[in-house]
């Protein structure tokens, strides 16, 4: 099976029944997604599937052969890092990290969401999506941090979307 | 998790082929794999109809809207039609599960999503919606977010949908394919079985029939749609009690009412005589009192959901006073 994996091709050979998660870092060596729950309860694992953030612990690799997937190690590197992954050294976002790489990436979709004029369920107007705490907040409710280091997460992604605007 | 056998369907034809009992479909798998996780399912194929061409929403004649039934969760709540139009449905999916799963989860998928009863995930333990003739360990166990409404002797189990409730209080219709060809079109008053003596059958759907849209009627002229959601937290929490009501005036009196109840029953709940006890009816706190005694004239607790039963009667009355405009 051929995979697209932060825009380069992978050749692997999986077992049907192997998640995303599971394809990401146990034959393609990308341990940066990381397995919290493995049921689509943590968020932990959350990457970029053709730009939509999703649960990668929930899905099959052999459903995404043609799709682009993205990860943490696909939105920046150490030396060039993505702006949601400054800010959230900016903001000092976690403790652990371990939660980290996956509220990066749902950040980054919930901002393209929001940039797409998403609404949330506490959006009083369904035909807007500006970003306050608490919209941040309710946007980003499937990424739990058990550090709850939520309110510099907050300020990490507000910063960002602020930048966006 | 079992093995299986996978398979891409690549027509709608090829996809309802295989009747076999342990064949399943998948498209957004949030809830299948968690239960393929656990053993809970364990099937022996997987059709992936993923790649199948339903996933657009179309105009229908009469202003309705026919929502192809792998359209993500997430595109259906932001779909400008269906937020101008039946703002309840947007609310209700906005009010279900995280942006994660609401943007893998689909519509045909969220209609028969399986109960989150503790039991039914646990095969330690008896369920006989998991393996029918076990028994019933949510009666005598923990039952917090379990059913009051039209329970058996065999299950007490929820609907955890939200999606679902707000299409039946729009009187939606389910569109299938079935493996000879024909199409059938299911009033979702029709759709959801009750419990009975065989939980683990929970619609009316046949093997190898395939969900393929979902037609919703333009809603009543000048309504005032509403989801409420109360749960044990803010956000990403199943209902213990919801309710999706679309309700019209005339002349201070309530005109038209469709009512519908996540967290209460086996399916997605909707009663005739609650919507009997308000059309015509001035708005009133007696009023919806009574619509509330209507809804919970065969209310059963069991214990730990006992509470659900004066929740329920409290959120329906500030429901109607908030669909009504009394104060």
């Amino acid at each position: 099976m051929k995979f697209t994996i932060n825009g380069q091709s992978y050749d692997a050979d999986p077992d049907v029944r192997t998640s995303v998660l599971d394809l990401l870092r146990e034959h393609v060596g990308l341990t940066g997604s990381k397995k919290g729950c493995d049921h689509g309860q943590c968020g932990a694992c959350t990457v970029l599937i053709n730009g939509r953030r999703v649960n990668s612990c929930l899905t099959l690799a052999v459903m995404h052969q043609d799709d682009e997937i993205t990860t943490i190690e696909g939105l920046g590197t150490p030396e060039d890092l993505h702006p949601m992954q400054a800010a959230f050294v900016a903001h000092d976002g976690y403790q652990c990290g371990y939660c980290t790489p996956g509220q990066i990436c749902s950040a980054v979709g919930m901002l393209d969401e929001a940039k797409k004029g998403w609404a949330s369920h506490v959006s009083d107007d369904l035909t807007t999506s500006d970003l306050s705490n608490e919209e941040i907040s309710e946007r980003m409710s499937g990424n739990i941090c058990r550090c709850a280091a939520y309110s510099n997460i907050v300020d990490a992604i507000r910063d960002v979307a602020g930048a966006d605007a | 998790m079992k093995s299986f056998t996978y398979e891409k369907a690549d027509s709608l034809t090829a996809a309802v082929t295989d009747v076999s009992p342990t064949t399943r479909f998948i498209a957004g798998g949030t809830n299948l794999l968690d239960l393929m996780k656990l053993q809970v399912e364990t099937p022996a194929k997987l059709v992936d109809i993923s790649r199948l061409p339903l996933g657009d929403i179309e105009e229908m004649e009469g202003a309705g809207l026919r929502i192809g039934a792998l359209v993500p969760n997430s595109d259906l709540a932001a779909d400008p039609r269906v937020i101008a139009r039946y703002e309840v449905l947007s609310r209700a999916l906005l009010a279900g599960a995280s942006g994660q799963l609401r943007n893998k989860a689909t519509t045909g998928g969220n209609l028969l999503q399986r109960t989150r009863c503790y039991y039914f995930y646990d095969p330690s333990t008896a369920c006989n919606k998991r393996a029918p003739g076990s028994g019933c360990s949510a009666m005598a166990g923990f039952n917090r977010i379990l059913a009051i409404l039209g329970t058996s002797d065999h299950c007490i189990a929820t609907h955890p949908g939200d999606m679902p409730v707000a299409m039946r209080a729009l009187d939606a219709t389910i569109v299938t394919l079935k493996p000879d060809g024909d199409k059938r079109r299911i009033s979702i008053h029709d759709f959801y079985r009750l419990p009975g003596d065989t939980p683990d059958v929970e619609t009316v759907l046949e093997r190898g029939e395939l969900i393929t849209h979902v037609e919703l009627p333009a809603p009543p002229e000048g309504a005032r749609q509403l989801y409420r959601k109360v749960r044990d937290r803010a956000s990403y929490a199943f209902a213990l009690v919801s309710v999706a009501g679309v309700v019209t005036m005339a002349d201070g009196k309530i005109a038209s009412a469709a009512l519908a109840f996540g967290g209460l029953g086996p399916m997605p709940w909707r009663d005739e005589a609650v919507e009997a006890a308000l059309v015509g009816q001035v708005p009133s706190d007696a009023v919806f009192g009574a619509a509330a005694d209507a809804l919970l004239k065969e209310a059963k607790g069991f214990g730990s959901n006992d509470f659900k039963i004066p929740l329920t009667r409290r959120t329906l009355i500030a429901c109607l006073r908030d669909l009504t405009g009394a104060k």
